[in-house]
């Protein structure tokens, strides 16, 4: 196991790779010790294939170990022990083909490869009995949304068992991620999952930042994290806005959408795009904020600060809002640190992780932002987490906005990016509006890339979601699915 | 009751009076290409541009497969690239959307007589996301809230095929959706046409050229307005689809 340094570079020179079944058993060990697995992936070499499993150690920093087999190998499967492994366990499955003896569940993960368009031949988990029945919805929903199949097996309006099958976005972006210049590659990161680009640019600029060894402006990471909070903040209120109109509170629908609307604008003041896109590259941001665009960011939030706790107080003082979302898609703090949840729906079930604080990098480091919980795991849980996150980004921002000239650069800053180091692996991790976005590069010895995976939080909470609609009535589904809002083309890659 | 009509009235009138007339200020929309000769054998735009949307001799951006991201215009030694907050970029002919300093625009939608008699009145439409990334259904989300209220002029969107007159595909169309696309299609009573919304929907963009993608739905029905951007804005949007209606603001 090799410990990476505070950029999160490996050298994989010094990193040896062990028989298969040896190297899970010290992943074993490590996640025994409190390390959180984030990635397991493999690639072709030489005829073998080498997996390079990915931890975060007790919250600090990341360290790696590697394993080798042959081609089509098995080895004991994680899951059963740790049950956070079924994902990463059915991931490699997929796209490396080793299989994890005794994993409970090895559905594919995206219909990748020779799986491709035969989504229909999946077998479906099935409950049988008197007055047992199936409701399938998608991959079209009813309203403007992305694709995604939910099953439910009812016994009357009440949901037994939810099963969803992802899958239908997939576009293959690890691959392309292989194939295009690297030098050209932040566009096509920024639409991995394109309502969050701040936390994926970020991570893939944190990446090639570390391999190129380019001594990032602190003024620039100031501006990547006031593009992210806006970020936040915007993605928060579309969640909000779907909630409200799922239970046919108008109001609220009507003006958090409003207020999106003047979150994004203001982006799209400061860079050119309402999703911040073209914002950040590689070695810095290509758009500063300077005295004018601070004024009007300082004067959006103001305005918005006010009016967002109008809005927030009117809708959690509607005793109709809180009995339809009291008690509703429960998730408990057990379930959620067991399937290893991330981000906003973690801290919504009372599990206290976030990346920004856990790992700090600049400019949370320097300023710190709160990490908020709540305990209940309901939908009301995760509504008012989000307004409280609201909240505290907007405090964050408005005193970060209010610090004296020249804390923020008020131009492009864009650091030369060199050649990128060869046989290195760089690690990086933001926290985006889900939760936290992996980003691992490894280059061969030439400084070209090798293997690119990305991990999505929403790719850890999905089970979360089929797990909090158990003995909830179908007509729960609408407002669990929105309290959660996770991504699909995050998921599906 | 008091307290929601005061929270209404404190949070005013929200809507874009003319999306015709609308001041996006600061939005990077089409790209201006100036007159002029470019420096001896340079190429940084095409190189630094992720979707091979520039080709030279002479200088020509495809609106098709720009992502608006103006990297290009970062790297031009000559600026000939510059991006301005015009947004009544839709075309109805795809070959429109190829911009250069000869064509700086696409040429204004011509109001289609047939569609105007259908539909100039009530427009009902079916988005179906096949790979987008959650940009541009956000933004065909936000042409129904309060800013940009497409339902004033008579445009919906619905949730079911059946009720549709449109589809309105964004993403670039991936193999996994492909038969569900087909099958979306299927359902929907003639007459009805296909809105391609977004740089990915028109062209596969970023994507283009990967082995997961399955566009032959687009080879087949030829789009009959597209929109572009990355993602596209909802201006670019309701503009677009006034226009080929001929519906007045």
């Amino acid at each position: 196991m090799i410990v990476a340094d505070a950029c999160g570079l490996v050298p994989t020179r010094d990193l040896v790779a062990q028989p298969l079944e040896r190297m899970i058993a010290d992943c074993a060990n490590a996640m025994a010790g409190g390390d959180r697995l984030c990635s397991l992936f493999g690639r072709a070499c030489a005829g073998d294939l080498l997996v390079t499993a990915i931890l975060q150690q007790s919250r600090h920093g990341f360290a790696v170990l590697r394993g080798r087999a042959p081609a089509g190998s098995r080895y004991p499967s994680l899951t059963p022990q740790f049950p956070a492994a079924h994902l990463v366990e059915r991931e490699l499955f997929e796209q490396s083909g080793l299989t994890p003896d005794g994993h409970p569940w090895l559905k594919p993960l995206r219909f990748d490869g020779a799986q491709q368009g035969r989504m229909h031949t999946y077998p479906f988990f099935s409950v049988r009995g008197h007055d047992v029945h199936e409701v399938g919805v998608g991959p079209i929903h009813a309203g403007v949304i992305e694709p995604g199949h939910f099953r439910f097996m009812c016994h009357g309006e009440r949901v037994l068992h939810l099963e969803i099958q992802l899958g239908y976005q997939h576009r293959g972006v690890e691959t392309l991620l292989l194939q295009r210049p690297v030098r050209s590659l932040t566009p096509l990161v920024e639409c991995i999952a394109g309502d969050s680009s701040i936390a994926y640019a970020w991570g893939h600029c944190t990446a090639i930042e570390a391999l190129s060894g380019a001594t990032l402006a602190p003024e620039a990471e100031r501006v990547r994290g006031v593009a992210l909070e806006l970020e936040r903040i915007a993605m928060h209120l579309a969640t909000l806005a779907g909630l409200a109109t799922d239970i046919a509170f108008l109001q609220g629908g009507s003006s958090y959408g409003r207020l999106r609307t003047a979150i994004i604008n203001a982006s799209m003041r400061s860079c050119g795009s309402r999703f911040g896109r073209g914002w950040l590259r590689p070695g810095g941001v290509r758009c500063g904020v300077d005295d004018l665009r601070r004024q009007d960011l300082l004067d959006t939030l103001a305005a918005f600060a006010h009016d967002i706790a109008e809005v927030n107080a009117l809708m959690l003082g509607a005793r109709s809002v809180r009995s339809r979302f009291r008690g509703t898609g429960k998730l408990s703090a057990k379930a959620a640190r067991e399937l290893g949840l991330v981000g906003l729906a973690a801290r919504a079930s009372g599990v206290a992780i976030d990346a920004r604080a856990d790992l700090a990098p600049m400019p949370y480091a320097e300023r710190p932002l709160a990490v908020l919980v709540e305990e209940d795991g309901d939908c009301l849980a995760r509504a008012r987490l989000r307004m409280r996150e609201i909240d505290e980004s907007v405090r964050w921002l408005q005193q970060l906005l209010a610090a004296p000239a020249g804390v923020l650069a008020d131009r492009a800053s864009l650091a030369p990016i060199g050649p990128l180091r060869g046989d290195a692996i760089a690690i990086a991790m933001h926290e985006g509006c889900r939760g936290q976005v992996l980003h691992a590069l490894e280059t061969a010895s030439d400084g070209t890339l090798l293997r690119y995976k990305v991990a999505d939080p929403s790719a850890s909470n999905w089970l979360g979601l089929a797990l909090a609609m158990r003995d909830n009535d179908i007509s729960d589904f609408p407002i669990c699915n929105k309290s959660f809002d996770l991504s699909y083309c995050g998921n599906d890659l | 009751m008091l307290k929601a009509i005061q929270v209404r009235v404190s949070q005013g009138t929200q809507y874009i009076p003319d999306p015709r007339r609308a001041d996006p200020r600061g939005f990077r929309g089409a790209p201006l290409i100036a007159a002029g000769e470019c420096a001896t054998d340079c190429h940084a735009c095409v190189d630094a541009c992720a979707t091979q949307a520039i080709e030279l001799d002479p200088l020509r951006i495809d609106l098709g497969r720009c992502m608006l991201c103006g990297d290009c215009a970062a790297v031009c030694p000559s600026q000939r690239i510059t991006f301005d907050s015009r947004y009544r970029i839709a075309a109805t002919d795809r070959a429109q959307l190829v911009l250069s300093a000869s064509h700086p625009e696409p040429d204004p939608i011509t109001v289609s007589a047939a569609l105007r008699a259908r539909f100039g009145r009530s427009l009902k439409l079916r988005s179906v996301s096949a790979g987008g990334c959650n940009g541009c259904e956000l933004e065909v989300n936000a042409l129904a809230n309060v800013n940009f209220d497409i339902g004033r002029y008579g445009i919906d969107f619905v949730a079911s095929p059946r009720h549709a007159d449109g589809l309105v595909v964004s993403g670039p169309l991936t193999r996994n959706m492909a038969q569900a696309v087909e099958l979306c299609w299927a359902g929907m009573p003639e007459p009805k046409f296909v809105v391609a919304v977004g740089a990915c929907a028109i062209s596969g963009s970023p994507f283009d050229g990967a082995d997961t993608l399955d566009r032959s739905f687009l080879d087949r029905i030829a789009p009959t307005l597209y929109v572009p951007g990355c993602p596209a804005h909802p201006l670019t949007m309701v503009c677009g689809l006034l226009d080929l209606l001929g519906i007045r603001t």
